[in-house]
């Protein structure tokens, strides 16, 4: 059995998907800013059009440079394959469009994006989909949650922005005893700390536009099939395993043992729905990419570091980050993310709603600003900003306070970071 | 469709298009491990242009039923058997690896059934380790991860099955564990391999082989390499020869290259 080495995580990061352009020579991956792509003839035309023959036909569909982007990160995921969007919500809703419709049913946890809570809860329901929402942790929630239409379980791995640690293997289970397959949004974490198809999870979302872009420039997302689902055994994805009218018929679970779900994904969600990704968006992600494992590294360091500060500060009362023995997830994340939980994380600062603000103000290395996995230190307040729309009840089930800071830990010196936060929690204090 | 034979209730992919007996007809037959699904794009292409197409799931894997073939022979039979079933007198066969053994036997055995041979990714013999043997059955993923590398030739192939966005590294890995898992009686992977290890005729074979054949060999081939196909080139009686720039799983990262191939081929 020697002989042999699969390519590792770093060297896909740079390779996956991507040789020197035959006909340039050009070694970096070129940008294909074209929206459509001549036929050879008329027959090679109508065999791309009936997927007899691969190929690009309009960038809508497929695209060159987006589909090097797609590679790379089913590559990094361990993925059959994947479908590059044009933001993370939009992969999340070409998942749910494509494995269900009005009068069907999510079970998803508690502890999500609230852009993600805010579809499932308000928009999906207005097109006939419900869910149940169950905190993360609540095993015996999830199984109770099922109902006979529900499609699908859907969890990030770890919560935003109060980092419960999604428990795949055992949630992934309960989904597949109901017989539907789990969808995990890992923006947070990257394939550089955890994999989620190797504890079970079928279907992997990441918001591209955080850590694997890396440097706050681009707005996208990817959608990854892992192939292990089996669609037909689970009996309840006739969008799968049926004649599909609005494609010449196909059976997509017969054309495919294990892309059923990516062919329709493609062939209805992003042809219909059109939320495609633009070449130039998919470049600035690749150009991320290449470097995701060097800068996964620090962001890790410099949470370490930062998270240490905080947790012996006398003005901060919580710090929400698995790193520490008193975070409900810390067992799970020592086992599921042994390189650690991510580098965004939320913390409590002892005072009033003022000494909040003035510490956010005081900040200077931090950028006050709502987005997270940047090369630069960011900062937020979530109850006013990414999570106003949520009641005080769904704040507080996703482990959000009134008083609740979110940082995202950059790239910089830590010393500089700490120093930050230090003259910004002295300011708070005079605020009293 | 779902074909009722001498050896189980066998699957067909027949491309998209209706089974017409009254068309020629080509079989497609995979090797261990796989499924009717590596020749997705081929076989679909042909359905649409004037081919009645049969890719088959072996006996015993993924949607046929019936016992797995424990020989090249055994599998050879259960052709013959569809072929009846189906009412076609003649038929062109295209085997991948084990399944190229399997067209080899079938066209030498029964030559009045066979207008054209294609073999792809092929050699004999067929000589799998005993080591890899082993773990097929002691450790059968990290064996289908070690058969998984050495089958595909790059990163970055073209456009290829299912289309861009494929990554066919992990689609091979995800049907190989499929396949595995879709016969919980019988280890396919091991019974797969052991076939094409016990193969022994098949340079007799292929001097009795009366129809056109076709070599379809990947240049990067690490588990059929092309010299390992020299010995059949050698005795067959009326062969051509393409080769192209991948790897064992030709029908995934060459596409277009097969489809050519077998175009050409099977018109002339």
């Amino acid at each position: 059995m020697s002989g042999y080495s699969d390519p590792g995580f770093d060297t896909l990061a740079l390779h996956a998907g991507a040789a020197p352009d035959p006909a340039t020579g050009a070694r970096a991956v070129p940008i294909h800013l074209t929206t459509s792509f001549v036929f050879e003839s008329s027959d090679q035309a109508a065999a791309l059009f009936n997927l007899e023959r691969a190929g690009h036909v309009y960038s809508r569909i497929s695209n060159p440079t987006t589909a090097v982007l797609e590679q790379r990160v089913a590559a990094l995921e361990g993925g059959i394959g994947a479908i590059a969007t044009a933001s993370g919500q939009a992969a999340l809703h070409l998942a749910v469009a494509t494995l269900m419709g009005a009068g069907n049913h999510i079970v998803a946890s508690t502890a999500l994006y609230g852009g993600s809570q805010n579809l499932l809860h308000y928009t999906m329901r207005r097109f006939g989909i419900e869910t149940t929402f169950v905190q993360p942790g609540d095993i015996d929630g999830w199984r109770a949650a099922v109902r006979p239409n529900t499609k699908l379980f859907f969890g990030e791995t770890v919560g935003n922005p109060g980092l419960d640690v999604l428990d795949i293997p055992t949630v992934s289970q309960i989904a597949h005893e109901a017989g539907v397959p789990l969808l995990v949004d890992s923006t947070l974490t990257s394939p550089w700390l955890i994999k989620p198809f190797d504890h079970g999870a079928d279907l992997v979302y990441h918001s591209a536009t955080k850590f694997l872009s890396g440097h706050g420039t681009v707005i996208g997302g990817v959608l990854v099939d892992a192939g292990s689902f089996d669609w037909e055994k689970s009996g309840k994805f006739t969008e799968l395993t049926a004649a599909y009218e609005g494609f010449h018929n196909m059976v997509f679970s017969e054309e495919s043992t294990v892309g059923a779900f990516l062919l329709r994904a493609r062939r209805e969600g992003l042809r219909d729905f059109g939320a495609c990704l633009s070449p130039h968006s998919a470049w600035l992600i690749l150009q991320g990419i290449e470097t995701l494992p060097l800068r996964m590294a620090r962001h890790m360091d410099n949470t370490a570091k930062v998270v240490e500060f905080l947790a012996s500060h006398p003005l901060v009362s919580r710090v929400g980050h698995p790193l520490l023995e008193s975070h409900p997830s810390h067992t799970l994340a020592q086992k599921l993310l042994p390189r650690g939980a991510g580098s965004v994380f939320s913390f409590d600062i002892a005072g009033s709603r003022a000494q909040g603000k003035a510490f956010i103000e005081t900040l200077k290395v931090f950028s006050h600003l709502a987005n997270v996995g940047d090369a630069r230190s960011l900062v937020i307040h979530p109850a006013s900003t990414t999570h106003f729309r949520m009641s005080d009840e769904a704040l507080a089930q996703a482990g959000i306070g009134p008083g609740t800071i979110r940082l995202s830990i950059g790239l910089e010196d830590p010393a500089d970071l700490i120093d930050d936060l230090k003259k910004a929690l002295k300011a708070a204090e005079k605020a009293a | 469709m779902q074909v009722s034979t001498p050896n189980g209730t066998l699957y067909a992919y027949t491309g998209g298009k209706d089974f017409d007996a009254a068309k020629p007809t080509v079989v497609f037959i995979h090797g261990v491990l796989n499924d009717h699904s590596v020749w997705i794009l081929q076989s679909r292409y042909l359905a649409h242009h004037g081919w009645n197409v049969l890719a088959i799931d072996l006996p015993g894997h993924c949607k046929s039923g019936g016992e797995p073939p424990a020989s090249v022979e055994e599998a050879s039979a259960a052709i013959l058997g569809l072929l009846d079933a189906v009412g076609v007198q003649k038929a062109a066969l295209v085997g991948h690896s084990f399944g190229s053994l399997i067209a080899l036997e079938t066209a030498a055995r029964a030559p009045e059934r066979v207008s054209q041979l294609v073999l792809v990714g092929t050699a004999f013999p067929m000589r799998v380790s005993p080591a890899l043997l082993e773990s097929s059955v002691s450790a059968p993923m990290k064996a289908i991860d070690m058969v998984n590398t050495f089958s595909h030739s790059t990163l970055a192939p073209p456009p290829s099955a299912l289309g861009p966005g494929t990554w066919l590294y992990g689609g091979s890995r995800a049907l190989m564990r499929r396949v595995l898992a879709s016969n919980t009686q019988v280890n396919v992977f091991f019974t797969g391999f052991k076939a094409c290890d016990s193969y022994a005729h098949g340079e007799a074979a292929m001097a009795q082989v009366q129809c056109p054949t076709l070599f379809v060999l990947g240049s990067q081939d690490q588990m059929t390499p092309p010299k390992a196909a020299q010995s059949l080139v050698s005795q067959a009686n009326n062969a051509k020869v393409v080769k192209l720039p991948a790897g064992h799983s030709l029908m995934t990262e060459a596409p277009d290259g097969v489809l050519q191939a077998l175009k050409d081929f099977l018109k002339a």
